[in-house]
């Protein structure tokens, strides 16, 4: 199913933002809609986005890999992005993404086993003062999560889990 | 003192519609609108001295009144990209105080005739984001946006766009590239936004601390505003304070406070009662600011920081201290700038895969004193070279960091 089946408000308040003769403005609003669900940009959703804004499939895949948000491949249900940069890395944060590796018993980079949770760093997220802290972006969004601790992350991840649970 | 940004913190519910008003919220506006020509506006901003605090510090005024008006629709365009590593004023501005950021963009738009306005932020601010769109509906209901606002012809509308993940997107011509559905990469200046920004039209682009400034300047005067400060930076500015403080956070203060003063009054000091060693006042894209009792005591504004071999830039006062060494503190810079450098140039995307290279290689102990020549050697060769300000800023800790701090990269080397 496209896009504009699926979602047929939001993408016409997406296209709604911008002058008609412009509506490539909307890939990036479009883009996010499409990883909504799968976590990713599936080859499907590219050629949708393409046709409805005019343009090849080669310019929206150039968005997706220009833009670190968008991802083209399937990770963990949340990736949960811990901010490792200067202001954060002064308050502790190498050591809280190291401690936080050895509790779930991953790299960075790797996902729990079983499938909900990808580890990564990334870099500021304009939260420096309440560091150690993450995001985490999954199917309902990007939510902050600061001044953490690796048990209360821990407890998060339960939250998470049980969370997925009701939906299924 | 009240604030005048952060006014949240002293006006319990300000984030509300109808308590914003209360407090005189939109009266700026209105008065804009029903009793100033445009270019009147624009006059009492350039008259009240308020500069960009995006970095760049340019006056604000001035920059409205190179609008193209031959030319048009005009647009006006909120820089809430926020990306700057140790910066995070604008964040709380949105989420706490956003109606006055929004009436500032209101009063630019009808001080420039834009009847469309874009905020753009970055994909992180995926939350904010959704609190404007509300705050924004909040103020159509209000009749406060839309079509013929009291009573003139003059209409105005505000949307929201999402930025991915780039800190490159920050620069405004990358930014406004990035709303035109592309890769965000800088375009070739001059032209310069105000002649030719968003679809080559004439566009302002500002910092959302710049344009929450604007509605006290026009509700209170220009003479107002510039009783506070000093006379090269009129006004006041949030610090986003970070690092090595005992309470990090943001504090609103008048221009040509003194480092000492924020780190230590605001900031409690340092932890553990360390001293300071190295301050960078504009977050990773910084010099390093080699700390004594000189440095402690130099006002806070454009000028005074310059005598200190650096720039106030967006005021993001990264603080380190003693047990911190400088080599380890340029490997997390580059790391930064090798991720966001956009690739369009050689000189930047070569020069910072290289500098990632050594600094590694340094900060691992497996360097020599040779990579550290070569690291600065590397460093210089970029300055000047680049398209844009991203490629030089990458290199300013590197150089004043092994410029000021050389004990710190003899003891990081192997001897
Ligand atoms: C690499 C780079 C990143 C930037 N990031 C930001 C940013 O996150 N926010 C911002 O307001 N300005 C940023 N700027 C400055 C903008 O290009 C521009 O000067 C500013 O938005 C103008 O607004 P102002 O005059 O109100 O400061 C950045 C500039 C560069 C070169
Ligand atoms: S200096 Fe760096 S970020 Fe700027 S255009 Fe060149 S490659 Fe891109
Ligand atoms: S350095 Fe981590 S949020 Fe800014």
């Amino acid at each position: 199913m496209s896009l504009a089946q699926k979602y047929p408000n939001e993408v016409n308040q997406i296209l709604a933002k911008y002058p008609p003769e412009h509506k490539r403005s909307a890939v990036m609003p479009l883009l996010y809609l499409a990883q909504r669900e799968e976590g990713y940009v599936t080859k499907d959703a590219l050629k949708d986005i393409a046709q409805m804004l005019d343009i090849t499939e080669t310019d929206v895949a150039s968005i997706v890999g220009f833009y670190s948000l968008y991802h083209d491949h399937k990770a963990g249900k949340y990736r949960m992005q811990v901010c490792t940069d200067l202001p954060c890395a002064l308050r502790g944060a190498d050591k809280f993404l190291a401690d936080l590796c050895g509790n779930l018993g991953i790299q960075v980079g790797e996902t729990t086993p079983d499938g909900l949770v990808t580890l990564e760093a990334v870099t500021c997220l304009a939260a420096c003062d309440k560091a150690p802290m993450f995001q985490t972006q999954g199917p309902d969004g990007i939510q902050y999560h600061e001044n953490m601790t690796v048990d209360k992350t821990l407890e998060l991840i339960e939250a998470l889990k049980s969370a997925g649970k009701e939906v299924k | 003192m009240a604030h005048v940004l952060l006014r949240h913190r002293d006006i319990p519910n300000l984030n509300q519609l109808d308590v914003y008003q209360k407090n005189g919220g939109f009266e700026a506006f209105k008065k804009a609108i029903t009793a100033m020509k445009p270019n009147e506006v624009t006059d009492v901003v350039k008259a009240s001295g308020l500069r960009g605090r995006g970095g760049a510090g340019f006056p604000t005024g001035m920059k409205w009144s190179f609008i193209d008006n031959k030319n048009w629709p005009h647009y006006v365009v909120a820089n809430a990209d926020e990306s700057e590593p140790g910066t995070f004023k604008d964040r709380e501005i949105m989420e706490s105080n956003p109606f006055q950021f929004l009436e500032g963009l209101a009063i630019a738009s009808y001080a420039v005739g834009a009847n469309a306005a874009y905020i753009y932020l970055r994909g992180e601010f995926w939350q904010v984001a959704a609190l404007l769109d509300e705050k924004i509906a909040d103020m159509e209901k209000a009749g406060l946006l839309g079509e013929k606002l009291f009573g003139s012809d003059y209409s105005l509308k505000i949307y929201t766009h999402l930025g991915a993940g780039a800190y490159i997107c920050g620069e405004e011509t990358a930014l406004l590239e990035s709303i035109e559905g592309k890769r965000g990469q800088p375009r070739i200046r001059p032209p310069f936004p105000p002649a030719y920004g968003l679809y080559g039209k004439p566009t302002i682009v500002n910092n959302v601390e710049t344009f929450t400034n604007v509605p006290l300047i026009l509700a209170n005067g220009a003479e107002w505003y510039k009783s506070m400060g000093t006379p090269d930076s009129a006004g006041v500015k949030i610090f986003s304070l970070s690092g090595r403080v005992k309470k990090p956070g943001n504090y609103e203060l008048p221009f040509g406070t003194t480092f000492r003063e924020l780190v230590y009054n605001y900031g409690g000091g340092i932890l553990d009662d360390r001293p300071v060693k190295a301050i960078m006042p504009a977050g990773a894209s910084s010099s390093l600011i080699v700390v004594d009792d000189k440095a402690l005591d130099t006002p806070m504004d454009y000028a005074s920081v310059r005598t200190l071999g650096a720039d106030l830039g967006s005021a993001s006062v990264i603080v380190i201290d003693d047990t911190v060494s400088i080599d380890w503190v340029i490997n997390k810079t580059i790391h930064f700038f090798k991720h966001e450098s956009c690739g369009k140039c050689t000189p930047c995307r070569e020069g910072n895969h290289w500098m990632m290279h050594l600094t590694e290689r340094i900060h691992s102990g497996e360097g020599s004193q040779n990579d550290v020549s070569l690291l600065l050697n590397v460093a210089k060769q970029m300055q000047g070279k680049c398209l844009c300000a991203l490629g030089e800023f990458a290199t300013m800790a590197v150089v004043t960091g092994i410029e000021r701090f050389p004990q710190d990269f003899q003891k990081a080397v192997k001897a």
